[in-house]
């Protein structure tokens, strides 16, 4: 999946849908599959990205290999009966509902009566102090969005100081789900081996027959993407909708994507190179180890190889035309959240642009024209830096890059509406011709929903199977001519050995007559 | 009597413990979890859980050495009568009192932590007073028996019983002088063991140690699960609406 963060409107559509579809059950009150924060703030659950203090994902270890932050499996299995980093309720946040029978129980008064908050976990009344969105639109953004972790990085690592000034602040969204990653973190550190991968579409399942309620894939997952349903005592995560996805349809999320920024599509990868792109040494150099683990359908090579493997038509032609390989692979304007966690996530963002036109249209100059434009992007609200924290392990240059070409599809589609022809010179300051800029400005703004999903579906390769096992393998069309001698079949039309073609409803009226006429003339001609 | 409590019991009891997982096993697989509370809190449980599970672990070691290893192949190894009385007494006493404060404090967080007390099922609440009632009565019995000196040698009463129950021929005249307090201590036991498969207790069978020898990422495909034709996987049958 692929989020165009420049589009997102801070709706929580999302989150509300997937809500409603997924864990709007007892036990689940707090989880949400899909949320969208504020950025800078806390995110959810609060300061999530703080891995001194969550010990989510992967490092490496002194001899260079991966092994989860959380620790060894020998220590993971002695500390097995209390996990010792697992968030807590207190870190999400308590789930309340109100006392509603008071409005209409109260007796009688000078006041009117109110519904009080009542907790949802100890049923006792209690104070409301903290939600999944606290701080949404910067609520509180003085005070709590200094603690960003990523501003605290920008912090500590390039000395700059993120000012939250009412005139000076920026602010953007962040929808999250899980990522789905290549290297899933809580599948290794979930000790039942309840939670998997898919091999057919890389989905991570958990599977809650085998769930035995251990809690160590919440701390495993760095994105604190599994939640502990304090009911059932098992661990639930993003399902991907698969039931929806296995028969073409996106997810809910997407589907009912207000600012339609969501992009889904196939991206084929080797999965015997994930750990050594999980491994390489520089967190900066995880971007681009990820981009090579993709496949690029388009090569022979690796059709063969899909071919070899059994991997279906559609899928490769999915692959093929998939708009996420499109915005990663292609254009370069989509970036992982986070790679430095070391599992290779699979939902990947549009770094936002949008208030650069204005600034520098504010200075006087043109904010359209792509010189300016480029020339301010290290001026951005959004500090390069502040994104390349969150989506390149602090590396400003593939911010920049993708950005850059950003600005100049604005640029490039700008002098295509005003009637003028566009000289290149935008597309090509980022290595693009402008062709290609329109197909991804088709492809970002027009966003058709067809263009949007391209998913193949997992019942289409069973269900050739199956096809093929209930049908002749000659089309019955072939059978035309030879009809005459069927219908001296022992005893009458498609009798006998012959297997049946498939029964349209003309032909069944058409035998039952043929089968009842008293005389001749009242069969119908052929 | 006797022979009801020393000849019968056991077998009943392990009846139950076998047909009990194979039934859960089969027909409640979603249910068999720790059915953790420490996402409501967890600093009381960080040092209370882990507390009374190392000691109730020790403790398992020290009742299968005290009832299936015999006083002879201790004998062997040099270890005088005396000398396994002290170690089992220390040894038993300290486990048993990890035991106790981890599930002192335990049960304290249960009933004092409102949220936890809410997750609370009657069921627990049985198997609770089943528990604490068999760890108690087993610390006050090997205190209430043993002096520095000397202590009840069990080990030539109860656990060559115990050990007569596998050979399919239990000696029940053996538990005939054996104090009543270790009586009462086998019996809540007995009734713990018939238990656990119908409590949160069996997730001790699930101890995940085939986690030290599996590739870290699982995969598994999806399967053809969802032909039609074959019946709907558990939990996705059709609701008639
Ligand atoms: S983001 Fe999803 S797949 Fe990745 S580690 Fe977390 S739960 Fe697992
Ligand atoms: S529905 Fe779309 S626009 Fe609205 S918050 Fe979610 S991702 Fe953003």
């Amino acid at each position: 999946m692929v989020m165009n963060l420049d589009k997102c409107i801070g709706c929580h559509t999302c989150s509300v849908t997937c809500k409603q579809t997924w864990t709007n059950r007892s036990g689940m009150e707090y989880v949400w599959f899909n949320n969208v924060e504020t950025r800078p703030g806390l995110g959810y659950p609060r300061r999530y990205e703080d891995q001194d203090t969550w010990r989510g994902g992967w490092v490496l270890n002194r001899r260079g290999q991966l092994k989860l932050r959380q620790g060894s499996r020998w220590w993971k299995l002695a500390s097995i009966f209390a996990n010792p980093v697992l968030p807590v309720l207190k870190d999400y946040y308590e789930p309340w509902t109100y006392d509603y029978a008071h409005l209409t129980n109260a007796p009688l008064g000078d006041d009117y009566p109110v519904a009080a908050p009542r907790s949802l976990v100890t049923g006792k009344p209690m104070e409301v102090k903290w939600s999944s969105n606290w701080d949404d639109d910067l609520g509180g953004g003085p005070e709590l969005a200094p603690l960003d972790p990523n501003v605290e990085r920008v912090r500590d690592e390039v000395g700059e100081r993120i000012t939250f000034a009412f005139e000076q602040t920026f602010m953007f969204y962040l929808p999250r789900i899980c990522e789905h990653c290549l290297n899933p973190a809580c599948v290794a550190a979930c000790p039942s081996g309840a939670i998997y991968k898919r091999t057919e579409d890389g989905i991570v399942l958990v599977d809650q027959d085998g769930c035995r309620g251990w809690r160590q894939c919440v701390t495993g997952c760095p994105y604190k993407k599994v939640y502990f349903n304090h009911r059932t005592g098992k661990a639930e995560k993003c399902t991907f909708c698969y039931p929806r996805v296995e028969v073409g349809l996106p997810t809910v999320c997407s589907e009912t994507c207000v600012g339609r920024l969501r992009y889904l599509g196939v991206m084929l990868y080797d999965a015997d190179r994930v750990t050594a792109a999980a491994s390489v040494t520089d967190d900066k150099d995880l971007y681009q180890a990820q981009l090579d683990v993709f496949l690029d359908p388009d090569d022979p090579e690796v059709q063969r190889a899909a071919e070899r493997d059994g991997i279906a038509h559609e899928w490769l032609e999915a692959a093929r035309r998939s708009p996420v390989r499109d915005l990663i692979s292609r254009y370069r304007v989509a970036l992982p959240l986070h790679p430095e966690y070391r599992t290779l996530p699979m939902v990947w963002y549009i770094p936002p642009l949008s208030p650069v036109v204005e600034a520098v249209s504010e200075s006087g100059r043109d904010g359209e024209d792509a010189g300016n434009l480029f020339g301010a992007i290290d001026a951005l609200r959004i500090p390069v830096e502040y994104l390349a924290q969150l989506f390149t392990a602090g590396d400003p240059v593939p911010v920049r890059a993708a950005l850059d070409r950003l600005a100049a599809m604005r640029s490039h589609m700008r002098d295509l509406n005003l009637g003028r022809q566009p000289d290149g010179s935008a597309a090509g300051a980022v290595g693009m011709t402008g062709d290609e800029i329109e197909e991804m400005f088709r492809l970002l703004a027009v966003a058709k929903y067809e263009d949007r999903y391209v998913i193949p579906t997992a019942a289409q390769a069973d269900a050739r199977r199956l096809e093929e096992s209930a049908v002749p393998e000659t089309c019955s069309l072939d059978h035309q001519d030879e009809q005459g001698a069927a219908e001296g079949g022992p005893f009458g039309a498609g009798s006998g050995r012959r297997s049946l073609p498939l029964v349209t409803v003309e032909s069944f009226h058409a035998l039952r007559r043929r089968q009842t006429a008293d005389r001749e003339e009242e069969v119908p001609g052929p | 009597m006797s022979t009801l409590l020393w000849g019968a019991l056991p077998y009943v009891v392990f009846a139950l413990l076998v047909s009990g997982l194979v039934w859960r096993y089969r027909y409640d697989r979603f249910g068999w979890t720790t059915r953790s509370s420490e996402i409501y809190e967890s600093r009381l449980l960080n040092i209370a859980s882990p507390m009374f599970h190392y000691g109730i672990l020790f403790v398992l070691v020290g009742h299968l050495m005290g009832l299936f290893v015999p006083a002879s192949w201790t004998d062997a190894l040099g270890l005088s009568e005396h000398g396994y009385h002290l170690l089992s007494l220390f040894g038993g006493t300290v486990a048993g009192l990890l035991a106790v404060a981890g599930i002192g404090m335990l049960v304290y967080r249960r009933r004092t932590n409102s949220a936890v007390f809410r997750a609370t099922t009657r069921n627990d609440k049985l198997m609770y007073v089943v528990l604490v009632g068999a760890i108690v009565a087993g610390l006050v019995t090997k205190l209430m028996h043993s002096t520095l000196s000397h202590g009840y040698d069990y080990r030539t009463t109860i656990a060559p019983w115990a050990r007569s129950l596998f050979r399919l021929h239990p000696e029940v005249s053996l538990m005939d002088g054996v104090p009543v307090s270790y009586r009462v201590h086998a019996v809540i036991g007995m009734v713990l063991f018939a238990l656990i498969p119908f409590t949160r207790l069996v997730h001790m069978f699930s101890a995940p140690v085939q986690y030290l020898f599996r590739p870290y990422i699982v995969y598994r495909s999806r399967g053809s699960r969802e032909l039609p034709g074959a019946p709907p996987p558990r939990g996705w049958e059709g609701v008639g609406s």
